[in-house]
């Protein structure tokens, strides 16, 4: 799903990323770890298509990195960032039907894919008045309705408490079950023990550790 | 295109309507603007309404550049951007519809300030019945070209000291053809000459931002 | 070898072609019957006009639809696109100030609002918006892009400000050069001298451009190097 060869990213001369070989298969689950500014984002940015590669080669899902079509990449990529991934002034099933008709998917999902992050009471309630956990169901709920064949979660566990922390798991664990390719990126490895994952250490820009 | 144009206008306009920006800051600043305006030429060439048309357009020329920095800001953090541009939306598409919602936007503060000029500048309740035809071509040229500048200028996340520096040369002819035009609705003369050009410039606008905007997006 | 002797020659070429327009200009042609010497500014102005709205600008214009099309998508045609719109804005603020000159005397004032000066004065604001443009991203590609884009959506104007001495009621002069019919307005030395200088201010605007161009190539020769030297230093991050 992602083959990735000495893959260098620059923005504004700094190089991101200074030379990244990986390779991640379909239907798998991998954590990317490591200190502030060791590349984690910029990965994950890269993988989703967000970034251009500067040097070095690389593919996604069967889409070149420097000659395909990035924006049909996208539309395969789900997003979750540790920023708001959504629009403020909107309300929960606002921006969730704006995602959803974006892709052409059913509109009726999104009661379901509500009731699923615990968001069910909350449908009219504007974004920004959401609490940092539930803006990440928020996050969650839009991708459940995207149904994206590749999951890029940004430090999703960040300001989670214990209970948010085991629903990501599980959710997690289902959505890998059901075939999406999974990139998480944390500063510490998950806990869950349940997860059968793949833990990729990044330092400099670079892969220093890799347990597959 | 059409589809996705009409999703993110209806976005746009819908989130302008929650927040109310344009009802409580825009139109206000419009209205104030003209006062100012007023104030600026005297009391003796206050009511003049040869100085109207031009005054109406400098005062438009700032609520343009509000609206654009204001269509750009509603797009969000860089993790909303993020997440909008992994569902790979038609640019095309989306230029038209952040160019429509900005037109309605200026066409709905145009006809207020419109009538504040009638009222303050004494320009004529008739004439610019008559001109306003020409104002939403123009505004609406105003809207394309603006979200293109926008989107130029760093799309809400790069100076905003840019986006004037940018955008006036292009809108300098439109505020002529407007200025033009207001004047020939007040006082008789060849409107529709101006009318045309104005239409000309919409169309330009609108095809190089259908052809161009995917680059600014890639950008 | 044809290539690089008419590099060689374009300097020494355009210097003495433009010794030339001044020679001409200043002592071979008789001052005009309306304008007396004062004629002698037009051997220059139209040529500087002609480099600034046309040669320059549509040089910068041309490159940078060529760097988006992505088969001729290359660093040379952003540098060129860059470069020619810098000497573009020399250019342009030359001819309004040649045109300044000129119209002091015959109209009376430094500035009149005059559609094909007023035209022109924009397309030096834009000219100045690409360079602050570019100086507003760091990024090559980002800048490239942005510029680009934005030079093309510049283009829109010349056509304008080419149609504006019809369009608009103006103090400019119309037609200089020909007729509706094709015929030639000025005669005998005075042509000469005017096509010479055209000839040798075009000549100079690609010498210009040529001397832009490898300073730029030097200044990204710099900016690779700084980079393998930035790359270098994120790898020592990872080594303890």
């Amino acid at each position: 799903m992602v083959d990735l060869h000495d893959a260098v990213v620059l923005v504004d001369g700094f190089p991101l990323l200074s030379g990244v070989t990986l390779q991640l298969e379909e239907g798998t689950l991998s954590v990317i770890t490591g200190a502030n500014g060791a590349g984690k984002t910029s990965l994950l940015r890269l993988i989703g298509g967000l970034v251009s590669l500067s040097s070095g080669s690389g593919s996604v899902g069967g889409i070149d990195l420097r000659d395909g079509d990035l924006r049909e990449l996208r539309r395969r990529v789900g997003w979750l960032g540790h920023e708001g991934s959504f629009y403020d002034d909107l309300t929960v099933t606002e921006n969730l039907t704006f995602a959803a008709k974006a892709l052409g998917r059913p509109v009726q999902e999104i009661d379901r894919v509500l009731d699923r992050v615990g968001l069910s009471g909350r449908v009219s309630t504007p974004a920004k008045r959401l609490s940092a956990g539930q803006r990440r169901r928020l996050g969650l709920a839009w991708l459940l309705v995207r149904r994206p064949e590749i999951w890029l979660l940004d430090e999703p566990y960040a300001s989670l408490d214990d209970e948010g922390r085991n629903f990501f798991d599980g959710l997690i664990g289902d959505v890998v079950a059901g075939g999406a390719t999974v990139v998480v990126s944390a500063h510490d490895p998950l806990r869950s023990r349940e997860l059968e994952l793949r833990t990729i250490t990044m330092v400099g820009g670079c892969i220093a550790k890799d347990t597959s | 295109m059409i589809r996705t144009a009409l999703l993110v206008a209806g976005k746009d306009l819908r989130i302008e309507g929650r927040s109310r920006v344009l009802l409580w800051q825009v139109l206000p600043f419009g209205v104030m603007a003209l006062v100012l305006s007023g104030l600026a030429l005297g009391p003796h060439h206050a009511g003049n309404s040869s100085a109207g048309p031009g005054l109406f357009y400098l005062v438009m020329l700032l609520v343009t550049l509000l609206m654009i920095n204001r269509s750009q800001v509603i797009e969000g953090s860089i993790g909303t951007r993020t997440s909008v541009a992994t569902l790979g939306l038609d640019p095309a598409g989306v230029f038209l519809g952040k160019a429509l919602a900005l037109a309605v936007e200026l066409w709905i503060t145009g006809v207020v300030v419109l009538g504040g000029a009638v009222l303050l500048l004494h320009t004529g309740l008739r004439g610019s019945a008559e001109a306003l035809p020409s104002v939403l071509v123009i505004l609406a040229a105003l809207a394309a070209a603006g979200t293109l500048y926008g989107a130029l200028s760093g799309g809400g996340q790069g100076p905003a000291t840019l986006l004037p520096v940018l955008s006036f040369p292009a809108f300098a002819p439109l505020l002529i053809a407007g200025e033009r035009s207001y004047s020939d609705a007040l006082h008789g003369g060849a409107l529709w000459e101006w009318w045309l050009i104005s239409l000309v410039a919409l169309v330009a606008y609108v095809a190089v931002g259908i052809l161009l905007y995917g680059v600014l997006e890639e950008s | 070898m044809i290539i690089k002797l008419s590099q060689r020659l374009l300097g020494p070429v355009t210097l003495a072609l433009l010794a030339l327009t001044f020679w001409l200009g200043l002592w071979v042609t008789p001052p005009d019957k309306v304008q007396g010497d004062l004629v002698r500014l037009l051997y220059v102005h139209p040529a500087i006009a002609w480099v600034a709205l046309y040669v320059s600008f549509g040089t910068s214009v041309i490159a940078s639809c060529l760097y988006l099309w992505k088969r001729t998508r290359s660093a040379t045609m952003d540098r060129i696109g860059y470069c020619a719109m810098e000497v573009s804005a020399i250019f342009l603020a030359l001819t309004l100030i040649t045109g300044s000159i000129w119209g002091r005397p015959t109209w009376g004032v430094w500035w009149a609002w005059d559609a094909r000066l007023t035209s022109t004065a924009i397309l030096l604001v834009f000219a100045l918006g690409y360079l602050a443009l570019r100086r507003a991203n760091d990024d090559p590609e980002l800048r490239a892009r942005r510029s680009a884009v934005f030079a093309i959506i510049a283009a829109i104007n010349v056509p304008i400000d080419h149609f504006s001495v019809d369009w608009w009621h103006t103090l400019h002069q119309g037609a200089t050069v020909f007729t509706e019919n094709g015929n030639f307005l000025v005669h005998g030395s005075m042509l000469v001298t005017l096509f010479v200088s055209l000839f040798a201010f075009t000549l100079l605007f690609f010498w210009l451009l040529r001397a832009r161009y490898r300073l730029e190539v030097k200044r990204d020769v710099f900016y690779v190097a700084s980079l393998d030297e930035a790359l270098a230093q994120r790898r020592r991050e990872g080594v303890h």
